[in-house]
């Protein structure tokens, strides 16, 4: 096995060992590339012509019929070119259904592909398996509730989505957060997307091939999980970022939680470039592999690192900064090739400039309030109920009927692990939201799929699926 | 309603054990993961909390080589069909663990685009509550499973 | 015409039915549905490139009663847009925005399946999250959330 690759960061190059893509290789002839408008339209599946029924003894009769056709079959004709041109003959498509249960496709998403051979001629993404109605229960809840509806979208970052959601809210009501409560989302945020990508490498090396990832990604994602036990009072869908700030104040001991997270996360991460970036089998399976141009990215306004493997510089958190991002030193990876093994690299790097992020939030946090003194958004602390009468109202008054957010409508986006997660959240003035929509990021990546597998091998459909990293609650709500 | 274990002949009576204890060593979970609580239900196979200890740590993609079916996650409206497809093509003896809200009563949406409670599709042996529950309690319920089997009054 | 950012005051000059506005610091544009497909080829050419989210809002008591929103980027100007379009409650359709951004494919089918909002020229309009056999828009605002009482099941035995 060659030497494990030393990723520097802002300096993403492949291990020695790996192939370096041809430059012909991306740019394949426009006629092997589908275009971005050849998106498989139901009702159009082509109808079956029957040609003459072939039968390995009638070879003869075909003779005078297609010269070809005999050269093939009898083997004079070599044609390496599986991928191609040469013998596509449209009676052999065949339709296979792949989901929506099935050990490979990240959730309940189904796949129907129209195969030639191996080869994937058109695939179209069924969704709505997992359709929760979230955007219509969060017309039934109060904005104070909301955060729990939300979190369980995007369940890999539920910390991204109720920040997100916060951050809408505050932007109605117009309020700010303490800077000890924006940074303790800065850390909340970044330790769920290094939750999620380490969750992501052990589905998908397991999904590849390397079935010890699916142990190694979650033995480290475990340390981060107790953490967020001991912080959140829950392993996922925290319910801990709600407008006005967070919901508790961090642990006392918090700083060394840090130090061995920050210690294991490395190690693991150590291990996994090892055992992947390096190894010739996985170079094989995913050089070359699920390649989404530049164009088709923003075209499909697909996000994310998917869109930062293929080339386009675009991270909400540096471009429209929010939650005091812009105080913090940290890269963007951004790679070119756009294929699998490139965001392999884009993730293993978020991790480690998430790990710095991490750090400087160590170093810097402020001391204050962890939610906002407006009581009319925060309630009070439980003791001051026993105490003051206007308390006990204004907390009364949170948890039957909420807090009136003004009217008014606004689109806030969060850069999750998945790509840009957007809320577009609608107010009439009332306790509840009017409307809310919610941009999740996987959405976009899902349609981008027929694009990425176009022309491919089935083989490698998992592997693109894999490193497009659909979480279907995103998808579907 | 539960049977007694004990028949009134010796011979079956010891076969009849032999035979539950024989059930409730390595059940091969279907993988049947929809939503978060799929995710909880991957972290009890993981190192941590280690389900290989009972032999389950095979999820097997085919229904029809598995006895257990985890329902982990919110079911659809559209999904209900193809749930009740993989149910019934697993052979028997199997069971149903509801995990999860959402799969036990709906959860928290209780709205229209859901099934409320998995036991509207397929019959349910042991329900499992939290949101999601943690691995902990996914394994209370699969030692219940367990014990319940054993003791004969989950029979099947 | 309040505030027009700079690099759209061409595209607000060829469109002068187009509102521009400033809500909470996005720029919101709010056009007809005539005009929209124009405007979003106009944009697109202006250097917003990045298609990010289409949706629809139910205003129920208001005319027009639908509004959908298109949200945009441009990434080589870090620089958003929104553009609304007012949709009528009956004959609640407008043309497909996807000859201009093809990622608005699977958003219009989302519309359509919660709204009931046709996209005209939309290649495949049909449902995308709701069962195919599903009936009536369950997003608009007279249709209700859809809760059944909870049922308190008996166990068979007690434990």
């Amino acid at each position: 096995m060659s030497k494990p690759p030393d990723i520097v960061p802002g300096d993403l190059e492949a291990p020695s060992g790996a192939p370096e893509l041809a430059a012909n290789e991306l740019d394949a002839a426009p006629s092997d590339r589908r275009s971005v408008h050849d998106l498989w339209l139901s009702g159009t599946e082509a109808p079956r012509e029957l040609g003459p029924f072939t039968d390995e003894g009638a070879q003869e009769m075909l003779a005078g019929e297609s010269p070809e056709l005999l050269a093939d079959q009898t083997g004079t004709l070599v044609d390496d070119d599986y991928e191609g041109s040469g013998r596509s003959h449209d009676d052999e498509l065949q339709i296979i259904n792949m989901g929506p249960q099935h050990p490979a496709t990240h959730g309940v998403l189904r796949l129907h592909l129209e195969l030639d051979g191996e080869t994937i001629r058109r695939v179209k993404p069924i969704i709505g398996y997992l359709h929760t109605g979230m955007e219509k229960t969060a017309e039934a809840l109060t904005f104070m509730q909301g955060s729990t509806n939300v979190t369980r979208m995007d369940y890999l970052s539920p910390l991204h989505n109720e920040l997100g959601y916060s951050l809408a809210v505050e932007k109605l009501l117009q309020v700010e957060v303490p800077p000890r409560a924006a940074a303790i989302r800065v850390l909340m945020s970044e330790l769920n997307r290094i939750a999620s990508h380490l969750l992501w490498s052990a589905t998908s090396g397991f999904d590849i091939g390397a079935l010890s990832m699916m142990i190694y990604g979650l033995r480290e994602r475990e340390s981060l999980l107790e953490f967020f036990e001991k912080t959140t009072g829950l392993r996922m869908n925290h319910n801990y970022i709600r407008p006005g700030g967070v919901a508790a104040d961090l642990p006392s001991d918090w700083r060394e939680d840090m130090v061995s997270i920050i210690e294991t996360v490395e190690s693991g991460l150590a291990d996994y470039v090892t055992l992947l970036l390096g190894n010739p089998i996985f170079i094989e399976r995913t050089r070359g592999v699920g390649i989404l141009t530049h164009d088709e990215c923003l075209a499909f306004g697909v996000t994310g690192p998917v869109a930062r493997a293929s080339g386009v510089d675009y991270d909400v958190r540096k471009v429209f900064p929010y939650s005091g991002f812009e105080q913090y030193d940290f890269e963007i990876p951004v790679t070119t090739n756009g294929d699998v093994y490139d965001r392999f690299l884009v993730r293993f790097e978020e991790i480690r400039q998430s790990i710095r992020i991490v750090r400087q939030v160590m170093e810097t946090i402020p001391e204050g309030d962890y939610r906002t003194e407006d009581r009319k958004v925060t309630p009070p602390p439980r003791a001051r109920i026993d105490e003051s009468m206007e308390a006990l109202i204004h907390h009364f008054k949170i948890f039957t009927e909420g807090f009136k957010v003004p009217a008014g409508e606004t689109y806030q986006a969060v850069e999750s692990s998945r790509g840009e997660l957007g809320m577009y959240l609608v107010s009439d003035g009332g306790p509840k939201p009017w409307r809310l929509h919610v941009r999740g990021p996987s959405f976009a990546n899902v349609q981008s799929l027929p694009m990425m597998l176009a022309d491919s091998l089935i083989a490698d459909t998992v592997a693109a699926l894999a490193s497009a990293d659909p979480v279907m609650g995103d998808v579907d709500r | 309603m539960a049977r007694p274990s004990s028949s009134p002949n010796l011979v079956t009576a010891a076969l009849d054990k032999a035979v539950h204890w024989a059930q409730t060593r390595s059940m091969w979970p279907a993988s049947f993961g929809l939503a978060c609580c799929a995710i909880e239900m991957m972290a009890t196979g993981a190192a941590h909390n280690d389900l290989s200890r009972f032999g389950m740590e095979v999820f097997r993609a085919s229904p029809r080589q598995a006895d257990l079916m985890i329902v982990a996650g919110r079911v659809s409206q559209k999904m209900a069909p193809v749930l009740r497809q993989v149910y019934d093509q697993m052979a028997e003896p199997k069971w149903v663990i509801s995990m999860g809200a959402c799969a036990s009563s709906g959860g928290m949406f209780n709205n229209y685009a859901l099934v409320q409670g998995v036991d509207q599709v397929v019959p349910v042996d042991i329900y499992v509550p939290g949101c999601p529950p943690g691995p902990q309690s996914l394994m209370h319920g699969i030692l219940s499973l367990q014990e319940g089997i054993k003791a004969g009054e989950i029979v099947r | 015409m309040t505030t027009v950012p700079a690099e759209l005051v061409g595209v607000a000059a060829a469109f002068p039915d187009v509102e521009f506005d400033s809500v909470l610091g996005d720029t919101v544009a709010r056009a007809s549905r005539d005009d929209v497909v124009g405007l979003l080829e106009a944009v697109y050419d202006a250097g917003y490139e990045m298609f990010i989210d289409l949706c629809a809002v139910d205003y129920l008591s208001r005319d027009p009663r639908f509004d959908v929103a298109i949200n945009l980027v441009s990434v080589s100007q870090s620089l958003r847009l929104r553009v609304l379009v007012g949709i009528p409650g009956t004959d609640s359709k407008m043309p497909t925005v996807s000859t201009v951004y093809p990622g608005s494919n699977f958003y219009e089918r989302e519309a359509f399946d919660l709204f009931g909002i046709e996209f005209s020229g939309h290649p495949d309009m049909t449902r995308i999250l709701l069962p195919d056999d599903w009936e009536g828009h369950p997003l608009r605002k007279d249709v209700s959330v859809g809760s059944v009482p909870v049922q308190f099941k008996e166990s068979n035995k007690a434990r």
